[in-house]
């Protein structure tokens, strides 16, 4: 369970980090009227849907997390095997970093007010995110027709399962973006796109960090890499 | 009013009941005395709070009801009393956690002279083996088990040959001898509970449990499960006799060893043999 | 420590507090079906969790009489009961209090409370009902699927949860459970967004952490729990869902299955265990913390004193909710987990009790010297305190792991789990019911049926759990249908259990006298007016009762003070109200 012990640890950095600028310590009696005084203590400008958002990605967080937990725990018995990975997970990987460049392009045309880059950016975007998929999808082809299948290691179990909700929590997030594209095409107002182009890059960002980890971690390397620092320590 | 009435019945009602109630634990047959000490302990810090508690409420509901032209106190707080209580409250506790963790150290710690004993259960029976003259129990795996070793014990170990298979029925155990139950299951998951010992541990598919202790009166126990496991859950007893060195000695001779009941022709053919034995333990 | 001196009538333009924007319904089924109100989507989630509560209640019935008389009904066999067994713990523990308390306590109080027109995100707030919905409906069929619902207990441990040796494990009822189990935390993570971020972002003016009710301190810690919480849940029930559909090895190791060999190979139950508690203990904090915050506003408000202690109370939320994240294997002393896990976890498991008992004694104190008015929410608070702490002070017995040791799967645990998180939070369910009703309907409850309710209630729920900790101790497992012939159990032991069968019959039938009260009440109830108890919380000082759609009329409040201005020395009322911008020495409510 270590996994998810050090990301619910960052995760009550972050909260204790915010809790610590509200004055918990305050004795609230002693303060009557409108608090203009402390006003870090108000409720937060910033819009609800990114707030929203960043709380949904801490969720998604916690299920990758418990999910490597679960798989570093399983790697521990006898029966594990590891999996050659398909080659084509570099180039999938590759594409989510496109998709996460372009949606930042896509955040700074929507900023400078430039509609036609905008457009541009979420529309590759879009594309190498579909591109990613597919190819996520080869790459179980791939798996399956070395006679690899998803019930016969627990190491592969895995993998598909893992990919697969990693695969999900995309589609979630294209269905997003493709509404954005959709809209930007038909010629909607640039500064109604702003939000929507922020939250998708907010989100194809987290996503990307996910899939990097789940990358290192199912190459193996994050094995590799705990080894190591348990042989320094020893 | 009825209230503050009712909640000073409720602690008298619920230390008699504690008090005289003819519900109490098993007479205990191991050497596990120390846990139900500590049991005892908790019994009176926790029934001492829970009384207080209550009795306090009581005393506040009866003296502070409310009356026409009363005021409440104004006191958002204060921070001595809270310290106290806070300082006491981790007093109690340590008081309790420190005898358990030092019950447990003892609990998990197996004494060298211990004999095994393996216990093997399934949907929904017990079954026990012994190690023969060698002192050892052979290895064993699920994969093994058939209609012919129905424990799964690996016929290629040297060392299980002369285990003393007990199949669905008593097991019987010297007194005053330190045992070290080995707990498996070939199928879900089990827990071999006899309350006069005290001492419980579940059966997990796929690994070996364990834990420990000292029969300390002869008689006849009665082994339930303690984890779900089906349908039959209810009904999975079986039968611990304690023995006097003497008597054990004696049901001892009357068993069977695993080699004694697989023919030898029947050894190995079951499975394949490569499989098993890589995931042997 | 900063004094803010009284601003005395300095108002703030409440048109500073941007408007949002909201969702008018315009048709019957956009207010009252499809609706975006958090109000009704409170009500929805209140009568759901209410309904589904109510069959949980008659398979305990069910149970109780299996125990009580065992071989008298021949319909109850071994595989009935545990299907009952089952569904009751899950729909006890999932799907009515954890979505009545945050589905709907939270979705009623959290934007009343805080200042806000409504949740932030009303659409997702309604999808969260839905699919909540639909989890509720997923779980009903697997009653009516062959085989019938799974009978793997609530803990759904496997391999059994899915083999054939238990009800429900090789055909549709153990998918069914998944299934509905991963639809209620999608659609509860829905809900939960907006708790969260309604809390953070849509506070009124004024309104800081610190001078939030208890209430929602309470529900929006249980929140955050439950985000974090219930993935393990998730990853778990997928987990489970690929062993049992295609076969895979995640916590199936190889087994011989009724004679045969299974397919399965070197998986670990142990793990499922692991991920299972990961949730399970936060989620016995998720449904407390609620229940704290609720308790705190009783006693303040009926008491007509200020919650003693507010900042450690506050302190010990988040402490509570921060610790019950790390002693999870408590639940697995003798799982045959590594023995030395259980030093670390009766020490967190222990720790866990001081800040536990800060909050107890903080709602005693409160009492001290307080103006008590015994109200049928303040007895109900009053009842939950008796049996919160009886429950706790067990829980210590099960948390220092060797003393655990003879007791785990006891009818000690049952009686354990059952006072504690089961009578305590609901008679604060109770409690809050009879309290909010008046907001929510208009009118007051009946309190003749209230307190008869009140009386059956607690006095009944205590004789069925206390005794039953006894049952325990003598050492009768817990999930026997029955206790057949075993020589260390007494016969007394039988007829105690017909005692407790009576009583447990005896309090359920009182609840038809609660749910008749709810529905008689809202014609036939006393006019309650907007602030019948006098309290000093936002949710009181609405536009009208029940609050209309926006909640507050065209201008938010503004808040001034703390929640808890009860009796405050020279003010001409015992309350004043959060929104109340004169100096204490002139405010309340004239």
């Amino acid at each position: 369970m270590s996994a998810i012990l050090i990301f619910l640890g960052l995760v009550t950095a972050i909260a204790g980090w915010w809790l610590a600028r509200q004055r918990l310590m305050s004795k609230p009696w002693l303060e009557v009227g409108p608090i203009d005084a402390f006003p870090e203590t108000e409720a937060p400008v910033m819009h609800p849907a990114k707030i929203g958002l960043g709380v949904f990605l801490a969720v998604v967080g916690a299920i990758f997390a418990l999910l490597i937990s679960a798989y570093f725990m399983r790697m521990a018995y006898a029966d594990w095997q590891a999996t050659p990975m398909p080659w084509l997970l570099w180039l999938n990987t590759g594409m989510l970093v496109l998709a996460s460049v372009a949606l930042q392009c896509a955040v700074v045309a929507a900023h400078k007010g430039q509609l036609d880059n905008l457009k541009f950016a979420l529309l590759t975007g879009a594309l190498t995110s579909v591109a990613f998929l597919g190819g996520q999808l080869l790459a179980w082809r791939d798996l399956a027709a070395g006679g690899y299948y998803a019930a016969d290691n627990p190491a592969v179990s895995f993998f598909y399962l893992i990919t697969a909700m990693h695969g999900l929590h995309i589609i979630g997030g294209l269905f997003v973006l493709g509404r954005a594209n959709v809209r930007a095409w038909r010629g909607d107002k640039l500064a109604r796109l702003v939000l929507t182009t922020e939250l998708c890059a907010m989100y194809w960002h987290a996503l990307l960090v996910v899939w990097l980890v789940l990358f290192a971690v199912l190459m193996g390397w994050a094995a590799d890499f705990i080894d190591i620092c348990r042989r320094l320590l020893s | 009013m009825a209230i503050a009435l009712v909640l000073v019945l409720v602690v008298i009602g619920s230390v008699l009941f504690h008090v005289l109630s003819p519900w109490w634990w098993t007479p205990i047959a191991s050497n596990w005395g120390y846990i139900d000490s500590t049991l005892v302990a908790t019994f009176w810090i926790t029934g001492a709070v829970f009384s207080a508690v209550v009795l306090f409420m009581a005393y506040c509901v009866y003296r502070f009801r409310h009356k026409e032209g009363q005021k409440a106190a104004y006191e958002p707080e204060s921070k001595k009393l809270e310290s106290w209580l806070t300082a006491i409250t981790a007093i109690g506790v340590a008081a309790m956690l420190a005898p358990g963790l030092y019950v447990w150290k003892q609990f998990v710690t197996v004494p060298k002279d211990a004999t095994e004993v393996e216990v093997v259960a399934q949907q929904w029976q017990w079954s026990f083996r012994l190690p023969g003259a060698d002192g050892k129990l052979g290895t064993s795996n699920a994969r093994l088990v058939s209609s012919d070793n129905p424990l799964g014990i690996n016929p290629d170990d040297p060392n299980g040959k002369d285990d003393v298979v007990v199949e669905a029925a008593d097991l019987h155990l010297p007194i005053d001898k330190p045992v070290k139950m080995l707990l498996r299951s070939i199928d879900v998951l089990h827990d071999f509970y006899v309350p006069e010992f005290r001492a419980k541990m579940d059966m997990v598919p796929g690994m070996v449990t364990y834990f420990w202790f000292t029969p300390t009166r002869t008689g006849t126990f009665e082994v339930l499960c303690a984890e779900l496991c089906g349908t039959g859950h209810g009904f999975m007893r079986g039968i611990v006799m304690v023995d006097t060195a003497q008597d054990y000695t004696t049901w001892l001779q009357q068993q069977s060893t695993f080699a004694q009941l697989s023919g030898p022709a029947k050894v190995g053919v079951l499975v394949d043999r490569g499989k098993v034995t890589a995931s042997m333990e | 420590m900063v004094d803010v001196t009284p601003h005395g009538a300095d108002l703030i333009p409440p048109a500073e507090v941007g408007e949002m924007e909201l969702y008018h319904p315009h048709s019957w089924w956009t207010k009252y079906v499809f609706a975006q109100d958090a109000k009704v989507i409170a009500i929805q989630y209140s009568g759901t969790a209410l309904a589904i509560g109510l069959v949980a209640l008659v398979l305990s019935w069910l149970m109780r009489l299996q125990l009580g008389f065992p071989g008298t009904f021949d319909f109850i066999t071994p595989e009935a009961y545990y299907q009952f067994m089952t569904m009751h713990g899950m729909i006890m523990v999932i799907y009515l209090l954890t979505a009545l308390f945050l589905g709907g306590f939270g979705n009623y109080l959290i934007p009343l409370m805080v200042g806000a027109r409504d949740m932030v995100f009303p659409y997702v707030n309604m999808l969260s009902y839905w699919i909540y919905l639909l989890a509720v409906l997923v779980l009903v069929a697997s009653f009516f699927a062959p085989g019938g619902p799974t009978g793997a207990g609530w803990t759904l441990y496997p391999p059994q949860a899915i083999l054939s040796g238990t009800p429900g494990g090789t055909g549709p009822g153990i998918i069914l459970m998944l299934v509905s189990l991963i639809l209620f935390i999608i659609g509860f993570t829905m809900g939960g967004l907006n708790y969260v971020v309604t809390v953070l972002q849509a506070r009124t003016r004024g309104m800081t952490l610190m001078r939030l009710p208890l209430t929602v301190w309470g529900i929006f810690t249980a929140t955050v729990m439950a985000l974090l919480a219930f993935p393990a849940l998730f990853v778990a029930c997928v987990m489970m869902l690929f062993d049992r559909a295609i076969g895979s090895s995640f916590f199936m190791p190889a087994i011989v299955e009724m004679g045969e060999q299974s397919p399965h190979n070197g998986g670990s139950p142990i793990m499922f265990q692991h991920l299972f508690w990961f949730f399970g203990h936060p989620e016995v904090y998720i449904v407390a913390l609620p229940a704290f915050g609720i308790v705190s506003d009783l006693i303040s408000t009926h008491a007509r004193k200020n919650i003693f202690g507010y900042r450690m109370m506050v302190w010990a939320i988040v402490g509570i909710g921060a610790l019950s994240f790390v002693v999870w294997a408590h639940h697995m002393y003798v799982s045959g987990m590594h023995p030395y896990f259980g030093f670390f976890f009766a020490t967190t498991t222990l720790i866990i009790a001081v800040p536990t008992a800060i909050k107890v004694y903080n709602w005693v104190l409160t009492l001290w010297r307080g103006d008590i008015h015994l109200t049928i929410p303040m007895l109900f608070a009053l009842a939950f305190i008796v049996t919160f702490v009886n429950g706790g002070l067990t829980g210590l017995f099960l948390g220092n792991v060797v003393v655990d040791v003879p007791l785990s799967d006891t009818m000690f645990v049952v009686a354990h789990f059952h006072m504690v998180m089961g009578v305590a939070p609901i008679l604060v369910v109770f409690g809050a019911i009879y309290h909010w009703y008046p907001k929510i309907s208009g009118r007051m409850l009946n309190e003749f049926m209230g307190r008869f309710h009140f009386w059956v209630t607690f006095i009944g729920a205590y004789l069925i759990f206390f005794p039953m900790h006894y049952v325990g101790l003598v050492g009768v497992p817990r999930r026997y249908p029955e206790l057949g012939d075993t020589a260390f159990i007494p016969p007394s032991v039988h007829t105690l259990n017909e005692f407790i069968t009576v009583a447990a019959l005896t309090v359920g039938f009182a609840q038809l006298v609660f749910l008749f009260n709810l529905f008689w009440s809202i014609r036939h109830g006393k006019k309650a007016g907007d602030n019948p108890w006098r309290a000093t919380t936002l949710e009181w000082q609405t536009a009208g009762t029940p609050p209309p759609h926006g909640n507050f009329g065209k201008e938010l409040p503004v808040v001034y003070r703390w929640a808890y201005d009860y009796s405050v020395p020279g003010a001409p009322e015992d309350f004043i109200a959060q929104n109340d911008p004169r100096p204490s020495t002139q405010g309340g409510h004239a």
